[in-house]
């Protein structure tokens, strides 16, 4: 009885230690596998491969304002979108301009974006109700001194398009 | 042909020539002195790129490939960082134990080379006790460890050097027991006659399965007595975050950094030359033809090709597999490894006795 | 099964201080605790006696932040709680809104969120099987597992502009229709999945040193489980059924076909397997879906400026870590009076100090893996 029990032991044992080995040799198998088959290889290099990386057009990398030829933009200084961002990262500063016809008319004077606020939540784009702001798919954003990352949007003599009210 | 043997008999011909025997004996010192410390040097080299190769590879990465053509200078990169950080010693350290440790581990390291066969009669010291003495350095290796876990006063340190500890000192046991399972076969505890005694046949083909278990044995008590994942219990990055070299920072880090991969080096160096030959070619029966090309082969390229096969092993064992638990590796050593290597060497002994071996 | 009980009560007997005894800090800097937890530690030797967990690391006082921002503005904040099911955060609050706004979604957005959730949780539940392999020492299984959870990331950033905190949830819907590609990319993935998963078991599940990492482990009975408070698949692994998608369906949970994994062991290994086969699980609400997207709206028609009425509202969601709760008490006004998160990473945490006492540190890190902690998820 003790004998067999002694048999019995040793084969539990005995199928261990294989079962161990077998489990071993499994992992190692993977991993020689990827060893040998340089194709799975997934990284990127990225400084490299910049002209080639292409980021999905909804990518949200900060927030822009498109101008076109005639540098004219579609804002109309409703300030929808500094209401609509959570964080205080728009400051939209109006000014009046005086129209041909002799009327004062509110326009922006400038558009402050704080990219360091910034959270690209999207929401001022949703909230602008004449699509004057977009999101651009820039993602390099460091600079040396943080008052780069304060931008006004609106470029410099730019005026509103015709027909945007 | 050109061999290792030939440059060595030409400089000691015309050392002894030139100078009196003492000088040539101090001046051949000397030249093996720089000769192993530029071995250490080119190793820890090879094998620091060899590693981060080995492992991205596995992790389907590409590894390090900026500095130099394919990133092979990469760790040449690394040794300049190291060398020019600085080597804190923390406030509450005892500072004399805290710097000796990294020297120490680099000089366990060192001696253990001695009587290593690198080629074909090329060898700094071929006592007649080398497989003992092998067993016997390396064992000092663990006062290092606890040096510089008990002098960095810190506890992380200090779990590091105790596990590091016990596991040293139970894996010795299984690893010289696999030992002998080939001297028992040769006859010769000289490394130089073991190597000789394979002429015909390597120890692991030679020696039916009992070779092969204590090979298998020899593999995982070694990778544990260099504190290889996945038994870096004395390390355990995730437990310990660096265990016991910790507080060690710039080239004495390194130095700790250096003699790791030199144990591996030396292990595996051991393990080829015990269970695959040395130096010895790879000979097939009587296919003469075949053996002849086999031979044309230079000792030391076998020798070097064995035991970096043996180091990519231990690699790949270190990029796999998950650490195990102090306990379980206490476990394996006395529940598994111990029993089985001595009922191996009983079957070792009985086939020795017997001729059952080729 | 070292852990016996007879160690337990030994160790309930030591004194916390004095001889043998000393206490070691596990973070805030660790590479165990993947973020700024601090754990406190007193040890015997390498035994554990006690743990005592420090909070507040990454404090950001989210709750506080929300009570001043509209019923639009707040759901951005809470993707920076657990970050890793940004998705799933937002669209409790989303779905709490709406009840307390009576909006009815379009179809296509509900399907759409389930969609999103159910993808973001696979990418959780990679990432941390990755970042459990590396806890008990295997680092190759990380970068493996990121191969898939890129996959998932880049179908969010393609659809939803963003990878990690996408605010793409919005009271009455989504933010933006699905992109075109999107169903593509997400067959894409299924298929890499199917061919990947695998490895899974080959690197870790059937690892015999793994196993033996994980297996009588950080043991959890049922009482335990439900005493503590936890959920999710910590509650799951010892046979509490938690599922917030079965117990409480939201959205289109009820008519799918999916089941709750159950496992009854309470050790860590069986806390494993629950978030294995839960991304099978996953996959398959994905594939039921995937296909059957209804047309019409994506959002549906809301005022510009959203009320809550006077009242409080209860929302629950199935994380990937287990219950989330939003409760939000409205004045009547555009701005919460007050929000309260009922995170489940909070209450997994607690049960720590139980589960690992008596153990070793391995065990502490490997069972603390388990958890499947997200730091800013318990701090807020
Ligand atoms: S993206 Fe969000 S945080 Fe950034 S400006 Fe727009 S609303 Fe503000
Ligand atoms: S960007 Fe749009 S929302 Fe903002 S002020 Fe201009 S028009 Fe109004």
């Amino acid at each position: 009885m003790a004998f067999l029990k002694l048999i019995m032991f040793l084969k539990d044992y005995i199928k261990d230690v294989f079962g161990a080995i077998k489990s071993l040799a499994t992992g190692m198998k993977r991993t020689g596998y990827y060893f040998t088959h340089h194709k799975e290889i997934i990284t990127q290099q990225y400084p490299d491969n910049r002209e080639t990386l292409h980021l999905p057009e909804r990518f949200k990398g900060e927030v822009v304002m498109p101008h076109d030829e005639n540098n004219e933009h579609r804002c109309t200084g409703c300030t929808a979108c500094e209401l609509a961002c959570p964080n205080g990262t728009i400051k939209v500063v109006t000014k009046f301009d005086i129209t041909p016809d002799g009327k004062k008319k509110k326009a922006i004077d400038k558009l402050v974006y704080h990219l360091e606020l910034c959270t690209m939540c999207n929401l001022c784009i949703e909230a602008c109700p004449s699509d004057a702001i977009k999101m651009a798919q820039t993602f390099e954003h460091s600079v040396f001194d943080r008052a780069q990352l304060t931008k006004v949007l609106n470029k410099p003599g730019s005026k509103i398009m015709d027909g945007v009210e | 042909m050109w061999s290792f043997s030939k440059i060595a008999n030409i400089i000691h011909e015309w050392l002894s020539q030139t100078f009196n025997v003492t000088w040539t004996t101090i001046i051949e010192m000397v030249i093996a002195g720089v000769a192993v410390i530029s071995l250490f040097a080119v190793l820890g080299l090879v094998l620091v790129i060899m590693e981060r190769k080995v492992s991205a590879w596995m992790q389907i990465r590409l590894g390090p490939n900026r500095v130099g053509p394919k990133g092979l200078l990469q760790s040449l990169a690394d040794t300049l960082k190291l060398l020019v950080k600085e080597g804190m010693t923390p406030n509450g350290a005892d500072k004399f134990l805290f710097n000796l440790a990294p020297f120490i581990a680099m000089m366990v390291a060192m001696l253990l080379l001695a009587p290593i066969a690198f080629a074909k009669d090329f060898q700094l010291w071929d006592l007649n006790i080398g497989v003992l003495y092998v067993s016997a350095i390396s064992s000092i290796s663990v006062i290092s460890i606890l040096m510089a876990g008990w002098a960095s006063n810190n506890k992380y340190s200090l779990l590091g050097a105790m596990r590091s500890g016990a596991q040293i000192v139970s894996y010795e046991l299984s690893a010289g027991l696999s030992v002998l399972a080939i001297v028992v076969l040769t006859g010769s505890l000289q490394l130089s006659e073991i190597v000789n005694s394979q002429a015909n046949g390597w120890w692991i083909f030679k020696g039916h399965i009992p070779a092969i278990i204590a090979f298998i044995t020899f593999i995982i008590a070694v990778t544990a007595e260099t504190n290889r994942a996945p038994f870096d219990l004395a390390e355990a990055e995730s437990e310990l975050t660096a265990g016991f070299h910790t507080e060690y920072s710039g080239m004495k880090f390194a130095l700790f950094f250096l003699a790791e991969y030199a144990n591996v080096f030396i292990v595996c160096a051991i393990g080829a030359t015990l269970f695959l030959g040395g130096w010895m070619p790879f000979h097939i029966g009587n296919w003469n033809g075949f053996n002849n090309i086999m031979d044309w082969i230079p000792s030391s390229v076998w020798f070097f090709g064995k035991t970096f096969f043996l180091i990519f092993l231990i690699m790949w064992f270190r990029w796999t597999f998950p650490r195990l638990r102090i306990d379980q590796l206490l476990n394996l050593e006395w529940k598994y490894l111990l029993p089985i290597s001595m009922v191996n060497i009983l079957l070792v002994t009985a086939m020795a006795i017997l001729k059952w071996h080729f | 099964m070292y852990r016996e009980t007879q160690i337990v009560s030994d160790v309930a007997k030591t004194p916390l201080t004095g001889e043998g005894t000393f206490t070691i800090n596990v973070g805030p800097q660790h590479p165990a605790t993947h973020g700024v937890l601090h754990l406190v530690i007193t040890l015997n030797g390498e035994t554990i006696l006690n743990i005592e967990p420090h909070l507040g690391y990454i404090h950001r006082s989210i709750e506080k932040m929300c009570e001043s921002l509209t019923y639009r503005q707040f759901i951005y904040v809470t993707s920076r709680m657990d970050y890793l099911s940004a998705h799933i955060n937002n669209h409790a609050c989303a779905l709490c809104v709406e009840k307390g706004m009576q909006i009815e979604i379009p179809s296509r957005a509900q399907v759409i969120r389930v969609l999103m959730d159910e993808l973001t949780r696979i990418a959780s539940h990679e990432l941390w099987w990755g970042a459990m392999a590396m806890d008990v020492g295997a680092f190759t299984p990380f970068f493996h597992a990121f191969r898939e959870r890129e996959t998932i990331n880049d179908i969010m950033e393609e659809t939803c502009g963003a990878r990690l905190t996408m605010n793409y949830m919005v009271p009455g819907g989504v933010m933006y229709d699905i992109h075109p590609n999107f169903q593509k990319r997400v067959k894409d993935f299924l298929q890499l999945y199917k061919r990947k998963i695998h490895e899974y078991d080959e690197l870790v599940t059937g690892n015999i040193i793994f196993q033996n990492r994980m297996k009588g482990v950080g043991v959890l009975t049922a009482e335990d489980v439900i005493s503590y408070g936890c959920t999710g698949p910590v509650a799951r692994g010892s046979g509490v059924s938690s599922d917030i998608r079965k117990l409480y369906p939201y959205e289109i949970y009820d008519k799918l076909e999916f089941d709750e994994v159950l496992e009854t062991a309470g050790d860590s290994f069986a806390r494993y397997l629950i978030r294995l086969r839960e991304m099978n699980q996953s996959i398959r609400i994905v594939e039921q879906l995937i296909d059957n997207i209804p047309e019409g709206d994506f959002q549906a028609k809301t005022k510009a400026v959203l009320k809550l009425p006077k009242g409080e509202f209860y929302q629950r969601v199935e994380t990937a870590r287990g219950e989330l709760g939003v409760y939000i008490v409205s004045e009547g006004g555009t701005t919460p009076y007050r929000i309260k998160f009922r995170s489940p990473g909070f209450s997994n945490l607690s049960i720590l100090n139980h589960m690992v006492k008596g153990s070793k540190i391995g065990d502490l890190i490997a069972a603390m893996g388990t958890l499947d902690l997200v730091i800013p998820d318990i701090d807020r």
